[in-house]
């Protein structure tokens, strides 16, 4: 047989293997592409190399503990993802959130928005080929990451939350440092722009690539930015408000292209509205209690509970399932990445290779969110 | 669309697709954060087609799937929204047969029940007829057992 005779198909095509160790998947994402020349027939993801059954996992903890676990899910938006735990459990208990801890979860979501969009941002470029734009994006990041140690003792898996409110007080330094931020990513970002949306090369790797039409971004449960990048209103936030959400004014960034460039767009875009949204909170943090009163072990009635938030990526779901014990019955989670994978095969089929790692980059994949 | 009304609509919609009675299909539970059908795993597809189609329902997104092992039975359940209308329904469809737990797949109607039933049959073993691409998908093809199942044995597992 000769040298790469079985990779080739009745019908010619040529079949590779991108991943699992590949740069450019971000983690342990491993496709199968079937190739006609250069152009793609077909292109299949092959999961589990980071499965780990979180979902058996909180199985066996408490309701307190099994909220932690889930900050190594999509770990860029860890904070949201606590959230998300906490609201199921809460919804279960009937137990009154102190507006102080609802503020200080919506403003610790949106730098987590931030810190995960400009990583984001800085990745997207390094996939194309330029390098700059991971440096100048990180050291904004690097601010948020120090907001976020000073006040959680965490920079990436915050575990901020616990059931009824925040595990403790915000740092003295929070409000002021969090302004300072602003005022700096405000005053920077202008530099996105220049150095990646205005660059013509960029532009033509991203417009009418990987284009996903509204219908099937709706029928393969697509949200977050790859939705509202195909049209499809499905922001969370503003359709189901949680926490301090209600009470602040915001855009919902919807783009009818469909395409990368599209789904670019949407993020920068959104990282101005988590500004804004930050702005309008930060000066009036009510005082008063973090916590609400819960029992030391919390036992939620028998019942199905679902929680959702809207994370960098998209819609997380978290279902809990209580038989009345202090463990949770049957936990699942919705993961957004789940869902915005499912698409990819769409998304590439009749394009370039080359392509392929445009339109990764801008699902902006978290692998262990995929694998759970 | 209040609580109430969707429920009279979700009747009319089963009444349609069985020609019968709908109270006989679909039992609606009291409470709980969404409006909650269960239906038995055999009425699954063509209440399901109806749900989808009909305009005054129109649930366009599945957002979650997702299988129950409640020991004497598995429970499919099915989180539902619409995105013109903004209301959403849970269906769960009771699966008797422990042993050999199949229901008809639904990736004909959401594209995105393509992977969640294979992640489904993966971690539950529930077989789904008319899946395009039933395999595991997390784990090893010659895995040993079911790991989501509530009597799944792993001599390698730590009780906490």
């Amino acid at each position: 047989m000769l040298l790469g005779e079985d990779q080739i198909t009745e019908d010619g095509e040529f079949i590779i293997n991108i991943g699992p160790q590949h740069p450019s998947t971000h983690g342990v994402l491993h496709l199968k592409v079937w190739l006609d020349g250069e152009t793609v027939k077909k292109c299949e993801p092959h999961l589990g190399y980071i499965h780990r059954s979180i979902e058996k996992m909180c199985e066996s903890l408490s309701y307190r503990q099994y909220i932690f676990s889930t900050s190594r899910m999509d770990y860029l938006s860890a904070h949201m993802n606590n959230q998300a735990c906490a609201l199921a459990v809460e919804a279960g208990l009937q137990v009154e959130v102190p507006e102080r801890a609802k503020v200080i979860r919506t403003l610790f979501s949106e730098l987590t928005r931030l810190a995960s969009h400009a990583l984001w941002w800085g990745c997207m470029g390094l996939d194309l080929g330029a390098v700059s734009p991971f440096f100048y994006a990180f050291r904004e990041r690097e601010m948020i990451n120090d907001i976020m140690e000073e006040s959680c003792g965490a920079r990436l898996t915050q575990n901020f939350i616990v059931p009824g409110g925040l595990m403790a007080d915000v740092h003295p330094n929070f409000v002021a440092k969090t302004k300072e931020l602003v005022k700096i990513f405000r005053k920077n970002i202008h530099e996105y722009d220049e150095l990646l949306s205005g660059n013509i090369i960029f532009q033509n790797r991203t417009k009418n690539v990987g284009l996903l039409s509204k219908a099937d971004a709706i029928s393969l449960g697509t949200s977050g930015p790859v939705a509202r990048a195909s049209g499809v209103s499905c922001d969370v936030r503003k359709h189901y408000p949680y926490d301090a959400y209600d009470r602040v004014d915001f855009k919902e960034i919807i783009d009818e292209g469909g395409d990368c460039w599209a789904r670019y767009a949407v993020r920068i875009e959104e990282m101005h509205q988590s500004f804004h949204i930050i702005d309008q909170l930060i000066d009036t943090i009510p005082e008063g209690e973090f916590v609400g009163k819960t029992k030391a072990v919390i036992k939620l009635p028998k019942g199905e509970f679902y929680s959702k938030v809207e994370t960098a990526r998209g819609e997380l779901g978290v279902l809990l399932v209580s038989d009345g014990g202090s463990t949770p019955y049957r936990v699942k989670f919705r993961s957004p990445n789940f869902s915005n994978l499912s698409a990819l095969g769409q998304m590439v089929k009749g394009g370039k290779i080359g392509d392929l790692v445009a339109v990764m980059s801008t699902l902006d994949l978290v692998i262990p969110d995929v694998d759970r | 669309m209040s609580r109430e009304d969707l429920q009279s609509a979700v009747a009319e919609a089963v009444t349609a697709a069985f020609n019968s009675s709908g109270d006989a299909v679909i039992t609606f539970e009291e409470g709980g954060q969404f409006l909650n059908g269960c239906i038995d795993s055999k009425m699954l597809l063509p209440l399901m087609k109806e749900l989808r189609t009909r305009t005054n329902l129109d649930f366009d997104y599945l957002f979650c799937l997702t299988c129950v092992d409640y020991k004497t039975h598995f429970t499919m359940f099915y989180h539902m929204r619409s995105l013109t209308h903004r209301h959403e329904i849970v269906i769960k469809a009771k699966i008797e047969d422990i042993e050999h737990p199949a229901i008809d797949s639904v990736s004909g109607i959401w594209l995105t029940a393509d992977f969640h039933e294979r992640e489904v049959f993966d971690l539950f073993g529930v077989k789904f007829f008319g899946h395009p691409d039933l395999r595991r998908i997390f784990l090893d093809d010659n895995w040993p057992g079911f790991p989501l199942r509530k009597n799944y044995e792993d001599a390698n597992m730590i009780e906490l």
